[in-house]
């Protein structure tokens, strides 16, 4: 019977259209607290933040990543910069060395540890009360900091702070695919902001308060999504995160499919091994939205995509075999012929306006988040490589990494 | 703290998918019906066709082929075939479908005993297969049929093919399957020329045996003039 398959695939519809509605939403009671602020702002005091940085193997971009921290408008005094090179074996050493004559860096060699140890390296250094990481293939806005620093002024209760994450520069289609994907999950974090449920503090330029690390303890390997355990430690005890839109990272992507697999498989991984890790919080009243709406989230988009590969690669061997069928039986010469378009034979099932509803939301956050990113409403070809790509690639990382779960074999960092 | 669970509005987007659903089954529904309103229209405007034929065919008492020959358009009774049989397997409507369905095989038997008429006494070119097959069971040599079938109506237009559920619930259906003595063991089943060929018979044959057909006819008529002189 074909029925539990299409049973299965309504529920799953159900849960994807019910998450962007949600999201939206979300996005309409809020619409009027998301401001984007162009110019230079003022804080009525520049607390001191420690921003450590950890190296390994980033002689490419870690120049310019440490130039981009030294042109950030805040008080010099004020900002405490921590080069840690995490037994690098290219010339990182050599060139972050070069930076000790600056008064505000301090720099740091140490034997290959994890990125986690790199980070507790500076945590044990610093000495102020604000403290946040910068990943070494991230370049910050000179207005970040700041930007970041006003939400702290503004809510005493703000635990920690994480910034928009933007690519770079894209030169290849991959690239713009990902950029994207960015803009979308610029918009997302918003929304999960509004609804006190971030589950990641991204790598690239989230601030906490020293507090955090105080009450909770320090970074931990976090199954190589350290800045995911943290988040997730934080919302277990009700530390809130908040999402600075106009505080503007721009970090490198992966150029080719292979190492955006890699990346993505470490960050799945992460997700279900955290998800596991901290099960006792799903579905709990007292952890709020984010054991309510972002783990089942994160749990369901897992189910839909797997599912849906399995579906596309059901169609395309029943898609295939009627190709050989009919080669094996009329030969080549018949095959040529394309019957003309009639729109008779379009499909109207229900599920179809159901997806392109949900498609459209997708757009929609895509589109917003860009316009939170660079203050315009611009519609470009990115969104197409997005979909073209994350539909065919993110099944295999999503399953590499249940697998891997499975088999408790970890993927790794690059 | 922000960790305060908004219910509410769990339940208002609850009630927002819900409405999105019954807003996609209503278009799917409307669109659907559109289709069956379609093919209900095909099917009429190809009754009229038949019928005028049939009517025109009388008239003129044999006498006139000219006016006749070309005025039943296969194309049309294909393409109406090609849309059923998608609309079995896509719309919901299976009962509306259904009923269309036994409607067009009637349509096609019609057209067959006409166009065999015409075809004999106007020296018309023609060929004519009749088609049996069955979506009751899997049958994965109806499938490879159905392929050569439409291949070969692709390569000669004049040849007509009549293609036939097995399990339809039509009383005409039922006396063609009494006529040629077909059961369903032994589907597909073809029936060329009154001769009954049973099982899957590939493109080469059939080919050779319409070209046959086609040669019968070509002397045939010269033969049924001398016995009428």
């Amino acid at each position: 019977m074909a029925l539990i398959p299409d049973v299965i695939f309504f529920v799953l519809i159900f849960l994807s259209v019910y998450v962007q509605v949600f999201f939206f939403v979300t996005f309409l009671e809020n619409r009027k607290k998301i401001v984007v602020r162009n110019g230079k702002i003022k804080l009525d005091h520049y607390p001191a933040v420690t921003i450590a940085v950890p190296c390994w193997n980033e002689e490419k971009t870690i120049y310019k990543t440490v130039r981009s921290l030294l042109s950030l408008n805040y008080p010099k005094d004020k900002v405490k910069i921590f080069l840690i090179d995490d037994g690098s074996t290219d010339g990182t050493w050599n060139i972050i060395r070069k930076f000790s004559k600056y008064p505000n860096i301090k720099v740091f060699h140490k034997e290959n540890g994890g990125k986690y140890t790199a980070l507790n390296l500076g945590l044990e250094h610093s000495e102020t009360n604000f403290f946040g990481g910068l990943d070494a293939d991230s370049f910050v806005d000179s207005e970040s900091l700041i930007r970041i620093m006003s939400c702290f002024e503004k809510d005493s209760s703000v635990m920690a702070v994480a910034p928009s994450v933007i690519v770079s520069d894209s030169r290849n289609f991959i690239q713009s695919a990902q950029k994207a994907e960015y803009y979308m999950g610029v918009y997302t974090k918003k929304m999960l902001g509004f609804l006190g449920a971030i589950n990641v503090t991204p790598g690239p330029l989230t601030i906490f308060r020293k507090k955090v690390f105080n009450d909770l303890g320090s970074y931990r390997h976090g199954h190589n999504t350290e800045d995911m355990e943290i988040a997730y430690r934080m919302q277990k005890n009700n530390y809130k995160i908040e999402h600075c839109n106009d505080a503007y990272v721009y970090t490198t992507t992966p150029t080719t499919v292979q190492k955006l697999y890699r990346q993505r498989l470490r960050w799945i991984y992460g997700f279900i091994n955290n998800t596991i890790d901290y099960r006792s919080v799903l579905f709990r009243k007292k952890y709020g939205n984010f054991s309510t709406f972002t783990l089942p989230t994160g749990i369901v988009s897992i189910l839909i995509v797997s599912y849906l590969f399995g579906r596309i690669v059901y169609n395309l061997v029943d898609f295939l075999y009627s190709k050989i069928l009919v080669l094996n039986t009329v030969g080549w010469h018949f095959i040529a012929k394309t019957s003309s378009l009639d729109l008779f034979f379009i499909n109207t099932r229900s599920s179809i306006f159901l997806v392109l509803f949900a498609y459209s939301l997708i757009v929609f956050a895509i589109i917003f988040g860009r316009k939170m990113a660079e203050g315009k409403w611009v519609l470009s070809l990115n969104m197409f490589y997005f979909f073209l790509i994350f539909r065919i690639i993110a099944p295999f990382w999503l399953i590499k990494a249940v697998y891997n779960t499975l088999l408790k074999r970890k993927p790794s960092w690059r | 703290m922000n960790n305060n669970i908004d219910w509410k509005k769990y339940l208002i987007v609850f009630l927002i998918t819900v409405g999105l659903f019954f807003t996609a089954s209503y278009l799917s529904n409307y669109f659907g019906n559109k289709k069956i309103d379609q093919l209900k229209s095909i099917q009429d405007k190809i009754a009229i066709n038949i019928l005028s034929s049939e009517t025109q065919f009388a008239l003129l008492s044999e006498s006139s082929c000219k006016n006749v020959s070309g005025s039943v358009l296969s194309g049309e009774l294909d393409e109406l075939g090609r849309k059923l049989e998608w609309g079995q397997e896509n719309l919901g409507a299976t009962d509306e479908v259904s009923y269309l369905k036994k409607y067009y095989s009637l349509l096609q038997i019609k057209d067959y005993l006409l166009m065999k008429r015409i075809s004999a006494s106007c020296k018309v070119k023609s060929a004519f297969i009749l088609y049996f097959y069955t979506t009751a069971e899997n049958c994965s040599e109806c499938e490879k049929e159905s392929l050569v079938l439409s291949s070969l109506r692709d390569k000669y237009p004049e040849l007509r093919v009549y293609s036939f559920d097995y399990s339809i619930d039509l009383s005409a259906v039922k006396a063609l399957l009494q006529i040629y003595k077909i059961k369903d063991t032994e589907l597909p089943a073809l029936i060329l020329d009154d001769e009954l060929l049973t099982s899957f018979h590939g493109i080469e044959e059939l080919e050779s045996r319409v070209q046959e057909s086609f040669k019968l006819q070509e002397t045939k008529p010269e033969a049924n003039n001398k016995k009428n002189s």
